[in-house]
C-alpha cells in the first residue's frame, strides 16, 4: 500500500438520549409500541410548529465542547427538503451553513499526541422507520423515532488508514459515554457512521475521486468496509481504470461494497433557513457553565491516572476506554488504596469475566467494594492469589462478599508456620524420589513438592510460607 | 357583538343567505347547538359566533385549506387561537371558504368553488380570506378569523366593506394555522366594526410557547384604544402608494379620508418608502419558496387524499399531488422550488431576503417621523368572478399595497372608507409600528366614528 495513500473522512450521527424529542414534548425512548410516541409536531401534521428542546441543545453544546470545537455565537436551523415516507414533513430540520460548532479535534485514547480534526458538529431531527412486509407489497411507517435529536459529527479528511478510523470511532464513543448523552449503540442505530474514502498516489496533493460508504453497523464493519474499498480503489488505479464518485453500501454477508442504485449525489436538497425557528444568540455564560461542569474526559483522565498512580499510559488507557470501568477503578481505590492490584484485577480477571458473560461492568455483581475487600484479604495474607480468583467468581455469581465466603467456607489461608512445617514433613516423607531429585540439582522438583503441600491443605496453605519453609528444610540436610 | 342577537338569529341568517354567498364550506349545526349549551354568559366574547377560515385547525372538524389534497382531514388538535376563542366564550361557527392554501386574492382557487361578494354576487369577495370577509359582510356572523400572508385579511375586508386586521408578526400564535409562508403568515380578526376588531384581538393576541416565532410581551387591552382622538398624532402618506392606475373611486375615497383625519386633528405629512416597488417581486420569491417546502408534506402518506397508492411510492407522490393540487398551488410550488434550487438560490431567494431587509428599513426610517401610515388597501375595488383567474399577474397586483406589511412584519388594518358608483366597497389601510396595534386601532376607530360606511348593509 506504500504506493498509495487513502484519505478518509467520517460522518457520525449520534442519537442524543434526551428525555423528549428535539422539537416537541414526545418521549424519545426505544422500544415503545409503534407510533405511540408521537404528536402533531413530530408527525408533521398541518399547522404544527417546532420548538427547540433546550436539553437537546445543551447536550449538543456539551459534545461540541468535549470535541474541542468553537461554539458559534448564533444558532440557526435550516430545512433540508427531500421526499421519503419516513420523513413526515418531507423536509428535515437540520443545520446547513451555521452549525452549532466548528473546528474541533478528538484525541485518540492510548496514542498520546495523536488526534483527528473535526470539521463541524450540528443538530438535526431523525426520521421515522419504514417497515416492509415479507412480500414487499406494502410498507408501514413507525414515527416513534421521527424527531429524536441527532448530532452529526464530521471529521476533516485527515484519516489515512482503516485502523485510525476505527480508533477514532472508539475514542469518540468513549468521549460520548463520559458525557452520558447517548447510548452509542450501533446495532440499535443510536450511533451511525458513514465514510468518505478516496485514494491517491503517495505524495500527491490533490484528492482522488471519493466514494461514500454507508450501511456499516459496527466499528469493525467500518474498518472492514474501508479496507475493502481501499483495495478496490487501488485495484482500479493500478489497472488505469476510472474511479466513479458514488455512494456504496457495505454488504456484511459478502464482505464487499455495492454501488447504490439511486444516485444520492444528484439530490438538490433546496436548503433554506427554517422560518419556524428564529435564529437565537448563544448565551456565553451558559456555554462557560456547561464547560465548567464537563466531566474529566478520557484523554485527560488517562494522564491523571498515569501521574497519580504511576501507571504506564497503556495501562491507564485500558481503564479509561470505558467510563464505567474508570468509575469502577476509582471506586475500588477509594475503599482500598492499592491501585496496582486494582488495575491488574480489573484489566485481567474482571474483564475476562465480563467478556464471558457479555455484560458491562456496571451490571457486574462483583461490585468495587468487593474487589477492595478481595485485595485486602490477599494483602492481609488471609487468602492466596489463586484462592482469590475462585472467590471472585463465586462472589460475582452468588452476590456474597468475599470475606463472607472466606469465613463461611473456612477458606482461611494457613499461615501458621508450625502447622505448615508439620505438613511439609509429611510430604518430604512421602516423596523420597522428588526429594532426591531436588538434592541432585533438579530444582523443578521443588514445585512438585509445593504442589503436594497445597493439595494436602486443599490450597489453603500460604504459598510463600510453604515455598520458603520447604526450601529451608530441603537445603538444611 | 352577539348581545343583541342570539346565535340562533345567526343560524337563521346563514340558512337564508349562504346559498347565495357560499361562504361556509364545513358547517355542523348539531355541534353548534351542543356548544351553545356549554357557554357561560359572562365570557369576554359573550357567545358571539366566530367563523373560522378553513386553514385553521379545529379539533375533529374538517380542516382542508379548500384543497382536494386535504380531503377528509380532521386535525386531532386545536389551533392556539381556537383554544383562546373557546376560553373567551366565542362560538365556533363552522369553517369558511378561502383560496386553496391561501394562494389567491379572489377566493376562486378554492376546490369548493368561489364565494360571492355580498355587495354584488357577480363579484369576488377578495381573498384569500374571502369566506371570512363575506360571512361577516353578509351578517352571517359578527366576526371571523382569517390569515394574512400578503394581504389575505385586509384585501377581502376592503372589498367586502368590513374591518380586517393583520397584527404584527409574532403577536398572534401561528400554532395550528396551516402554513402557507411561515415567515409572513399571521392570523387576525375580520369584523363589522373596529370595536369588535379590538375585542377579538384581545382574545387572539398573546405569547404561545408552542410557536417559537410568537413574541412574549405584556398583555394589552386594545379596547382602551377605542377613542375618537387624533391629537398629537402624525400620519404619513407614502407617495409610492398613490401610483398611476389606481381606480379613481379608490383614490377619491382615500384622499377624502385623509382630509377627515386631518380635520380631526392629525398632522398629515408626505413620506416615502422607496423600496416599495420591489415588494411584489420580492414577495413572489419568498412566499412560494416557503410554500413549496410547507406543502411538501401533502404526499398521500399519512392523511388527506391518496392516489396511485398501489403503484409504488414515487407514483403515489406524483399522482396524489398531480390530481389534488389546483393550478395556482402547482404554479407556486414550481416557482418556489425553482427559487430554492441550487445555482438559483443566491440570485433569487437570498436576493429577495436582502430586498426584504431594505423594505423593513424603509418602514423603520419612516416611523421615525410619523406614528402610522395611511394608504389605500387595494388599488381597485372587487372585480368580477372569472375576470382575472386566467391572468395570475394582474391577480397578484391586487395585493401590491398589503404585501409590504407582511414582508416587514408591521401591523395593518383596513376600514371601510366609501363605495364606488357601482356600490362596491373601498378600504382604507392604516399601517403601524411593530407591536403598535393601539395606534392603528385608534386611527381606524376615530375615522370610523366620523363616517357611516360601516353601518351600511348589503341588500341580499
Amino acid at each position: 500500500m506504500g504506493k498509495y495513500e487513502p484519505v478518509i473522512g467520517l460522518e457520525v450521527h449520534v442519537q442524543l438520549s434526551t428525555k423528549s424529542k428535539v422539537f416537541c414534548g414526545c418521549g424519545a425512548n426505544f422500544g415503545s409500541a409503534p407510533n405511540s410516541q408521537t404528536c402533531p409536531v413530530c408527525l408533521g401534521l398541518p399547522g404544527s410548529l417546532p420548538v427547540l428542546n433546550k436539553e437537546a441543545f445543551i447536550s449538543a453544546v456539551k459534545v461540541a465542547l468535549s470535541l474541542n470545537c468553537e461554539i458559534q455565537s448564533t444558532v440557526k436551523f435550516d430545512r433540508k427538503n427531500y421526499y421519503y415516507p419516513d420523513l413526515p414533513k418531507n423536509y428535515q430540520i437540520s443545520q446547513y451553513d451555521k452549525p452549532i460548532a466548528y473546528n474541533g479535534s478528538v484525541e485518540i485514547i492510548g496514542q498520546p499526541g495523536k488526534s483527528v480534526a473535526i470539521r463541524r458538529v450540528h443538530l438535526e431531527e431523525d426520521a421515522g422507520k419504514l417497515l416492509h412486509d415479507q412480500d414487499r407489497t406494502q410498507s408501514v411507517v413507525d414515527y416513534n423515532r421521527a424527531g429524536t435529536p441527532l448530532l452529526e459529527i464530521v471529521t476533516e479528511p485527515v484519516i489515512h488508514s482503516p485502523e485510525d478510523a476505527y480508533n477514532y470511532l472508539l475514542s469518540l464513543k468513549t468521549i460520548l459515554s463520559y458525557l452520558d448523552v447517548s447510548d452509542c449503540n450501533m446495532e440499535e442505530g443510536s450511533l451511525r457512521c458513514d465514510a468518505n474514502i478516496s485514494v491517491r498516489p503517495a505524495g500527491q496533493k490533490k484528492l482522488g475521486v471519493k466514494s461514500e460508504l454507508k450501511n456499516m453497523n459496527s466499528f469493525k464493519a467500518v474498518r472492514l468496509a474501508l479496507e475493502h474499498e481501499i483495495e478496490r480503489h487501488i485495484d482500479l488505479l493500478e489497472n488505469k481504470k476510472r474511479v466513479v464518485q458514488e455512494t456504496r453500501l457495505w454488504d456484511s454477508d459478502n464482505e464487499t461494497t455495492v454501488a447504490m442504485r439511486i444516485k444520492e449525489d444528484t439530490h438538490d436538497y433546496r436548503y433554506f433557513p427554517e422560518p419556524d425557528l428564529v435564529p437565537f444568540h448563544v448565551d456565553e455564560d451558559m456555554v462557560k457553565r456547561i464547560k465548567k461542569e464537563l466531566p474529566e474526559l478520557p484523554a485527560r483522565l488517562m494522564l491523571t491516572l498515569r501521574d497519580r498512580y504511576g501507571f504506564k499510559e497503556k495501562e491507564a488507557a485500558l481503564l479509561v476506554a470505558d467510563k464505567k470501568v474508570a468509575d469502577y477503578f476509582e471506586k475500588t481505590v477509594s475503599v482500598k488504596n492499592s491501585p496496582k492490584a486494582a488495575l491488574n484485577w480489573i484489566t485481567q480477571d474482571i474483564m475476562s469475566e465480563l467478556n464471558a458473560r457479555a455484560i458491562s461492568i456496571d451490571k457486574f455483581g462483583f461490585v468495587p467494594e468487593y474487589l477492595a475487600e478481595l485485595i485486602s484479604l490477599i494483602e492481609e495474607g488471609t487468602i492466596s492469589g489463586k484462592m482469590a480468583k475462585d472467590i471472585l467468581r463465586e462472589s460475582a455469581k452468588e452476590n456474597i462478599s468475599p470475606r463472607k465466603i472466606v469465613d463461611g467456607k473456612g477458606l482461611k489461608q494457613i499461615s501458621d508456620a508450625s502447622e505448615i512445617a508439620g505438613i511439609i514433613d509429611e510430604v518430604i516423607g512421602e516423596n523420597a524420589k522428588s526429594v532426591k531429585d531436588y538434592r541432585s540439582g533438579k530444582k523443578n522438583a521443588l514445585m512438585h513438592l509445593v504442589g503436594q503441600v497445597m493439595r494436602k491443605t486443599r490450597g489453603k496453605a500460604n504459598p510463600s510460607i510453604v515455598g520458603r519453609t520447604l526450601k529451608e528444610k530441603l537445603d538444611s540436610f | 357583538m352577539g348581545k343583541e342577537k342570539s346565535y340562533r338569529d345567526y343560524l337563521r341568517r346563514i340558512d337564508a343567505v349562504d346559498r347565495k354567498i357560499k361562504a361556509f364550506v364545513h358547517f355542523d349545526k348539531d355541534r353548534i347547538e351542543k356548544d351553545a349549551m356549554r357557554l357561560k354568559e359572562s365570557d369576554v366574547l359573550a357567545g358571539a359566533p366566530v367563523a373560522v377560515k378553513d386553514n385553521i385547525c379545529v379539533k375533529d372538524e374538517l380542516t382542508t385549506c379548500a384543497s382536494r389534497i386535504l380531503k377528509g382531514f380532521r386535525p386531532p388538535y386545536n389551533a392556539t387561537v381556537i383554544e383562546r376563542i373557546k376560553a373567551a366564550g366565542g362560538m365556533l361557527f363552522g369553517k369558511v371558504n378561502m383560496d386553496e392554501f391561501a394562494f389567491g386574492s379572489s377566493c376562486e382557487t378554492s376546490c369548493y368553488g368561489p364565494t360571492r361578494n355580498p355587495w354584488n354576487i357577480d363579484y369576488i369577495p377578495g381573498g384569500s380570506s374571502g369566506g371570512s370577509a363575506a360571512a361577516v359582510a353578509s351578517g352571517q356572523v359578527p366576526m371571523a378569523i382569517g390569515s394574512d400572508t400578503g394581504g389575505s385579511i385586509r384585501q377581502p375586508a376592503a372589498l367586502c366593506g368590513i374591518v380586517g386586521m393583520k397584527p404584527t408578526y409574532g403577536l398572534v400564535s401561528r400554532y395550528g394555522l396551516i402554513a402557507f409562508a411561515s415567515s409572513l403568515d399571521q392570523i387576525g380578526p375580520l369584523t363589522k366594526n373596529v370595536k369588535d376588531c379590538a375585542r377579538l384581538l384581545n382574545v387572539l393576541a398573546g405569547y404561545d410557547e408552542k410557536d417559537s416565532t410568537s413574541v412574549s410581551r405584556p398583555k394589552l387591552d386594545y379596547t382602551y384604544s377605542l377613542r375618537k382622538d387624533l391629537h398629537g398624532l402624525t400620519i404619513g402618506v407614502p407617495e409610492e402608494y398613490f401610483i398611476k392606475g389606481i381606480h379613481p373611486a379608490v383614490l377619491k375615497a382615500v384622499r377624502d379620508s385623509i382630509l377627515s383625519l386631518e380635520k380631526m386633528g392629525a398632522k398629515v405629512i408626505d413620506v416615502s418608502l422607496p423600496h416599495t416597488k420591489y415588494a411584489l417581486s420580492c414577495y413572489y420569491i419568498i412566499a412560494p419558496a416557503e410554500a413549496s417546502s410547507n406543502l411538501g408534506r401533502y404526499d398521500g402518506v399519512q392523511y388527506g387524499a391518496r392516489q396511485g397508492g398501489s403503484n409504488g411510492m414515487v407514483e403515489m407522490y406524483i399522482q396524489t399531488r398531480n390530481a389534488c393540487f389546483g393550478d395556482e398551488a402547482k404554479r407556486r410550488i414550481l416557482l418556489g422550488t425553482y427559487a430554492l434550487s441550487s445555482g438559483y438560490y443566491d440570485a433569487y431567494y437570498l436576493k429577495a431576503q436582502k430586498v426584504r431587509t431594505k423594505i423593513k428599513e424603509d418602514f423603520e426610517k419612516v416611523f421615525e417621523v410619523c406614528d402610522c401610515l395611511i394608504t389605500p388597501t387595494t388599488p381597485a375595488p372587487a372585480f368580477k368572478i372569472g375576470e382575472k383567474i386566467n391572468d395570475p399577474l394582474s391577480m397578484y397586483l391586487s395585493d401590491i399595497f398589503t404585501i409590504p406589511a407582511n414582508l416587514s412584519g408591521i401591523p395593518g388594518i383596513s376600514v371601510p372608507c366609501g363605495f364606488t358608483e357601482n356600490g362596491l366597497p373601498v378600504g382604507l389601510q392604516v399601517l403601524g409600528k411593530w407591536f403598535d396595534e393601539e395606534t392603528i386601532i385608534r386611527v381606524a376607530f376615530s375615522y370610523e366614528q366620523c363616517t357611516d360606511h360601516h353601518m351600511k348593509e348589503p341588500k341580499l
